[in-house]
This record gives C-alpha cells, sequence and structure tokens, in this order.
C-alpha cells in the first residue's frame, strides 16, 4: 500500500517561489531548481531548453540588486550543493562544492587555525555566488578579491562540457568566470587558499575622523601595515563636517600573541549572541530600526553613532572575533525589513562606485553633496580602499570606493534613479566602476563604457562559445550586458 | 464548501482557481460564476502532480493571496470495523493532500513575505470519539500541521487560519445522514463560506464556525476520559 508515500527516486528538487534581489527592490515569482550533483545540473540545463526558457544561476541571494534575479521563469539555485570536499591543514586550500556558504567555510577551518582570506560583510553567500561576483572584504587594498584567493574551480558549461579552469589551464575562462556572475557556466567545485591564523580575534583601533579628508589620509598611512581597513561615513551632515565618520582598523594577532588560541580558535567563541543584553531576541531588533526609517530617524541614529564613535576613538584597542569584526550585517538578522517589507512600499539598494584614487576625493565628496541636494541621503555610508586586479568584469580600482545605501521610496523611485544615473556620469567621466553585487541602475550603454574595450569583447566571445543558445540569462545579463554581447 | 467558498469570493470579484476531482462540476460551478473562475480537475492522491499544478495556478491567477484547502472525505466506518485500507485513504486525501498543497503555497508566500492559508480542520478533531477514529485523526493532525505551520510563517506575515467547522450542509452532511444519523441545527454552506472569509481576513488563528461550537468544544475538551470513554458522543 503506497497511498502516503512517495516511493520513486528524489526527484530534483524544485519549487516555485517569489525570487527577489536581497535589497528587495527587484523581484518576481520563479520555479526554483535546487540541484544537488553535476548531473542535476546538467538536468536543469535540460529542462531550461526543454520549456523554451532560460536559467539564472543563484547562490545564497544576497546581491543587492537583480545578480541573481530572473529574467524569464527559471532559477538553479545551487546552495543545496554544500559540502567540504576536502581541506589541507598544512597549506590551507579547501576543495568545496559551489553551494558552500562562508559560513560553513569559516566553521569548518577555524577549529584548525585557519580564517578565509576574503569574506563578505555578511557570511551568508555561497562561495559559487562569492566568486562569480568576485567578492572583496575590508582587506581588499592588501589581498585582492576572492578571485585572488582561488586557485582551481570546475565550471559546467550548458553543452554538459566541464571546464577544469585555473591561472594555467583554461585561463581565459578562470578570469571571465570570476567575476563573470554566472553568465558563462555553473560552478561545481571551488578550490580556495585560505589563511592561518593564531587566533580566534583581531586587534580593533577605532578612529573617529571629522571628514572625508581625514579619513583617506588615515587609510593611507596605515594601509601597508594594517590587515582590515573600513571606514563608515555619516552621510547627513554638509559643509566642514561632510564625510564626516568611524574608521575600524583590524591586525591579526602573531603567534604567541593570544594566550589561550585554543578557546578563541572555537566556533563558539565566533557566535554572534541571539539576544541583546541577554533579553531582547534579535530576530525582532528590525522592527525597532523600522521605527527609525526615515530622514529625521536616520539622521539621529548617524548623529549618535558618530558621536558613540568619538568616544570608542579616544579609547584602547580592543579584541573582537573575526565572525563579530567580519560580519556586521549579520548583527541584527533581516534589518534590510527595517525598510519596509510589503512589496509597496519596501526596499533598499546599494550603490557603490568606485573611483581611481587621483580623483577619489573630490568625486565621493561630490556625490554626497548631490544626494545632499537631491533630498536623497544615504541612510548608511561605507567608505573602503581597493586595488586592482586581473579579472575581466572587475570593479575593482586602485582607489577607493563609498557603498551608499538609498531607501526605495515608490513615490521617489523615479526620482532616486535619476539621481543615480547623474552620479554614474560623474564616477564615469572621471574613470571609476560599478560592483554588480550591488548594483541595480547602471544601463547597458554605460556598461561598455566603464568596462574596457578589449575585455568586454573577449568576454562576449566567451559567452557565445560557452553557452551560444543563451540559455543562461538572469535580470542583470538583459541589464547590463545582452545589448554588447549580441551585438 | 469548497464550492460555495468559490462562489463567495467570486461574487467579490475575485479571481478563484478552483481545484477539485469531478470536471462536469467544475464546470458547472465555473459556469455558474460567470467567467471570473478557472476550473481544474485534479485528484488529490496525484501528490507529485501537486507542484507543477500550483505553479500553473498561480501564473493563471498572475500572483497569489490566498489558499484554502478544504478537500476531505469522511469514509463510513462501522463500529467495530478496523479497516487499514479505508483509514489510509482519509489519511492521505484529508491530510496528506493538505500538506502536499498546503507546503507549495507556505514556499512562495515564505519567499513573496504574503499570502493566507486556510485549512478547513473540524470540531472531530478536538477529541478521539468512538465514531470514525481516523477521521478524527486526520482532522487533529491538521490543526497541529496549521498551527506549526503559522507559527513558522509568522515572521514573514503569513497568516494561517483553522477552521473548525461543526455541522454545515455540504455532501459530507448529506452522507451522514444517509447513514441514519440526525443531525440538525447545520448552517449552509454559504453561511460557513461567508464566516470563513471573514475569519481569513480578520487573520484569526482557530475559529468555529458557527460560533456555538467554541462553546461546545470547550465542553468536550474538558471531559475526563474516564467519563468520556462511557458516553455516546
Amino acid at each position: 500500500m503506497e497511498i502516503l508515500s512517495l516511493r520513486s527516486r528524489r526527484p530534483l528538487e524544485s519549487s516555485f517561489e517569489y525570487v527577489e534581489g536581497w535589497g528587495m527592490a527587484v523581484g518576481q515569482h520563479a520555479r526554483v531548481l535546487r540541484p544537488r550533483s553535476v548531473e542535476e545540473i546538467l538536468q536543469c540545463f535540460a529542462l531550461a531548453r526543454a520549456a523554451g526558457s532560460t536559467l539564472t544561476l543563484r547562490g545564497g541571494g544576497n546581491s543587492y540588486g537583480d545578480a541573481s534575479c530572473p529574467a524569464r521563469d527559471m532559477v538553479l539555485d545551487i546552495s543545496r550543493m554544500d559540502r567540504v570536499l576536502g581541506f589541507d591543514a598544512h597549506t590551507g586550500v579547501a576543495t568545496l562544492e559551489p553551494g558552500v556558504t562562508i559560513e560553513k567555510l569559516w566553521k569548518t577551518i577555524l577549529p584548525l587555525g585557519f580564517w578565509p582570506r576574503v569574506v563578505s560583510g555578511t557570511m551568508f553567500p555561497t562561495v559559487a555566488g562569492a566568486l562569480a561576483a568576485n567578492i572583496h572584504g575590508k582587506n581588499n587594498f592588501a589581498v585582492g578579491t576572492i578571485g585572488d584567493a582561488c586557485l582551481e574551480f570546475d565550471l559546467v558549461l550548458p553543452s554538459g562540457e566541464v571546464r577544469t579552469c585555473s591561472r594555467e589551464r583554461n585561463a581565459d575562462l578562470f578570469h571571465a568566470a570570476i567575476g563573470g556572475f554566472g553568465m558563462l557556466g555553473c560552478f561545481s567545485r571551488i578550490v580556495l587558499k585560505t589563511k592561518r591564523v593564531h587566533s580566534g580575534n583581531v586587534r580593533v583601533r577605532g578612529e573617529s575622523t571629522r571628514d572625508l579628508r581625514e579619513m583617506m589620509q588615515y587609510f593611507e598611512a596605515h594601509k601597508a601595515t594594517s590587515d582590515y581597513l573600513v571606514g563608515w561615513v555619516d552621510c547627513f551632515p554638509g559643509g566642514d563636517a561632510s564625510g564626516r565618520g568611524l574608521i575600524h582598523d583590524a591586525h591579526n594577532l602573531h603567534e604567541g600573541e593570544d594566550p589561550a588560541p585554543e578557546r578563541s580558535l572555537t566556533v563558539a567563541h565566533q557566535e554572534l549572541p541571539a539576544n541583546i543584553l541577554g533579553l531582547f531576541p534579535k530576530s525582532q531588533v528590525w522592527r525597532i530600526l523600522k521605527l527609525f526609517n526615515h530622514d529625521v530617524g536616520m539622521r539621529t541614529i548617524n548623529a549618535a553613532k558618530y558621536v558613540a564613535g568619538r568616544l570608542e576613538g579616544m579609547g584602547e584597542p580592543y579584541l573582537q572575533s573575526h565572525a563579530g569584526f567580519s560580519f556586521l550585517l549579520d548583527y541584527v538578522p533581516n534589518w534590510k525589513w527595517a525598510y519596509g517589507r510589503e512589496r509597496a512600499e519596501r526596499g533598499l539598494i546599494q550603490y557603490q562606485p568606485f573611483v581611481p584614487d587621483a580623483v577619489a576625493h573630490e568625486v565621493h565628496s561630490e556625490i554626497l553633496a548631490r544626494c545632499r541636494r537631491a533630498g536623497q541621503v544615504p541612510y548608511l555610508g561605507v567608505f573602503k580602499r581597493h586595488r586592482t586586479d586581473p579579472f575581466w568584469l572587475t570593479h575593482a580600482v586602485d582607489g577607493w570606493s563609498f557603498a551608499l545605501d538609498f531607501k526605495v521610496d515608490p513615490a521617489r523611485r523615479a526620482e532616486l534613479w535619476k539621481l543615480c544615473d547623474e552620479l554614474t556620469e560623474l564616477v564615469i567621466s572621471a574613470g571609476g566602476r560599478f560592483y554588480f553585487a550591488k548594483d541595480l541602475v547602471v544601463a547597458a550603454e554605460d556598461t561598455a563604457r566603464f568596462l574596457p574595450e578589449d575585455k568586454l569583447a573577449a568576454f562576449a566571445r566567451l559567452k557565445r562559445e560557452c553557452d551560444p543558445e543563451t540559455l543562461i540569462e538572469g535580470r542583470l545579463y538583459r541589464r547590463a550586458f545582452r545589448d554588447w554581447i549580441a551585438a | 464548501m469548497g464550492a460555495a467558498l468559490v462562489e463567495q469570493l467570486a461574487s467579490e470579484g475575485v479571481r478563484v482557481v478552483a481545484i477539485a476531482r469531478r470536471k462536469d462540476a467544475l464546470d458547472e460551478l465555473a459556469k455558474r460564476c460567470h467567467g471570473t473562475v478557472i476550473p481544474l480537475a485534479h485528484d488529490v492522491h496525484d501528490f507529485e502532480a501537486v507542484p507543477t499544478l500550483f505553479e500553473r495556478c498561480v501564473r493563471e491567477l498572475g500572483g497569489l493571496d490566498l489558499f484554502v484547502y478544504a478537500t476531505g472525505i469522511m469514509t463510513e466506518v462501522g463500529a467495530n470495523e478496523f479497516d487499514t485500507r479505508k483509514d489510509l485513504d482519509m489519511l492521505a486525501v484529508n491530510v496528506g493532500g493538505c500538506v502536499a498543497w498546503t507546503n507549495e503555497a507556505a514556499k512562495l508566500f515564505r519567499t513573496q513575505r504574503s499570502g493566507t492559508i486556510v485549512g478547513i480542520s473540524s470540531i472531530a478533531g478536538e477529541r478521539g470519539r468512538k465514531g470514525n477514529p481516523v477521521y478524527g485523526t486526520t482532522k487533529a493532525a491538521l490543526n497541529h500541521f496549521l498551527e506549526a505551520l503559522r507559527n513558522r510563517l509568522a515572521d514573514y506575515d503569513v497568516h494561517v487560519c483553522t477552521i473548525k467547522p461543526g455541522f454545515v450542509e455540504t455532501a459530507m452532511l448529506a452522507q451522514a445522514r444517509a447513514q441514519g444519523r440526525s443531525i440538525k441545527g447545520a448552517i449552509t454552506a454559504q453561511a460557513a463560506a461567508r464566516s470563513i472569509l471573514a475569519a481569513a481576513r480578520a487573520r484569526r488563528n482557530e475559529v468555529f464556525v458557527p460560533f456555538k461550537w467554541t462553546l461546545v468544544a470547550a465542553v468536550i475538551r474538558n471531559i475526563p476520559s474516564f467519563l468520556f470513554k462511557g458516553m455516546n458522543i
């Protein structure tokens, strides 16, 4: 009697869902396929082909904009392929299935005395998504992007061919697929270098800065010696206080500095607390933030944070766990819901221009001024230093990025997009670039202006070779790439 | 009851997909509703067809705000009858089908952070009575399942409403009468449908329909087992 049982072999996991960008400002219904093996990845390609549809590749879904949003109606979500295939505790080389998250990676290797070379501000991205976006961390100026930490990967092409790529083998595909936002094929195995750490803590120093110039001077003075540098900016005040903020400058501990590394190098030591003051559940904190999610409230919170930062800057350096220092975005679960989670009002976009060093101060100051003039002040501003890398579509420049979180108010959405268009013009004229893990606003003609022409042409050739029927596409592909790839 | 809900929604101008086993009855229902209802024939035993059908429903409607599982069978079970096949079939239709369909709705509603799920349980799920043990079991199972789902989805603004009807004039009641049971005081399916939709819209958690069964249930739930054993309720 099989009335209550489903006896057939477990089929490819599939469900019909609402798929959106992390910032919630873009999304639609789609069939989401969750393969568990290379064979099932091939099955996904076959299903999309048979349905006359296309497939959008998706990792943890943590890109703010449309990088993993479907163009048609099918999504390949890689998150079920999440086994750690191997880790060499002598060399620190990790071999991973593509759906392993940064969380799983650090929790696996930290007790062995290692930490990922590059992590994002949240631990929930998959390594496939991280590699496809070529993510960077607060140490971009020192160690480059996650692509720089990648030794090798396997890429499944829509034809069914699996290509192993490294700096020596299929080097073109290696440099194109990293930062290629899943437009060429699907990662099925990723080999990453990780770094030895001698403690589960980093030493952090807070430095309060009165304006953008002061912040940049501090970065420049310390970038040769610091392991991590990140600046928070209060975007509200103008005039002399424009760009005031707080720098966090962190160093890894040397061997012997931590008297009891066996205690700090544990997952338990790293865990972010589940309650605030031991009582208030963090899962509900977004509801409180929501009360402040307007210009007056955010001006107040930013000002309070600046004052707290001035006090912190006067204090001594302190120890903080790697997870506590790295994953600031995970402190308040689903904090994005403070921006409204109903489809009519919700969402935020992050606009993050990367500007070359020589003109960075001038351009970023002008961006802040224009936001204030337009009455669209970012509720959060984060400043970072970057260096170049060899990946074809990279966002990185030898310069500075300014990540700006804008609330999407449906009534002012068009106005916000117009402001971003003006800022984009400013940035591109200054030789700047954009990062598609964040972006939702840059148009195809702008992509072709800020990315090098030879790299774009080479990428288009590879796309046509790897995916001649354009089986893989997403909303990002349609918005920013399709026009010139087809051309 | 499902048909009455469909008619009620259609009369308010809501676009509805009506899913049932019998195509002819569905077509007739759709005709009565003047084109705002899309009929879809499906046997709830066919669990594997559910994901595809669910997607089709949502696509045809252009979105989904409300999902109601109103399917239930009460097979006649004699006083001393213990028939596993009959019992498992009730479990399959009343519980299995509800889980299969509601899981699909839950996945969609959780990701879109909106939507309401309504499950039609029964007063019969309150206690393990002598008559038809497994029918009562299926309804108790629904109560538990829907409550768990409600708690699981609460953080995503998705609401799950458990409806516990008493006597409502439906095919099931007619069938019970045909078996010789005397049932009085039943409300019409139309009245029940209005109460159900009102409860769902008010985001009520568990609602007896009509209200008087709230009191009956409160009494029945509190009869101690040693007495309940001897009673013919």
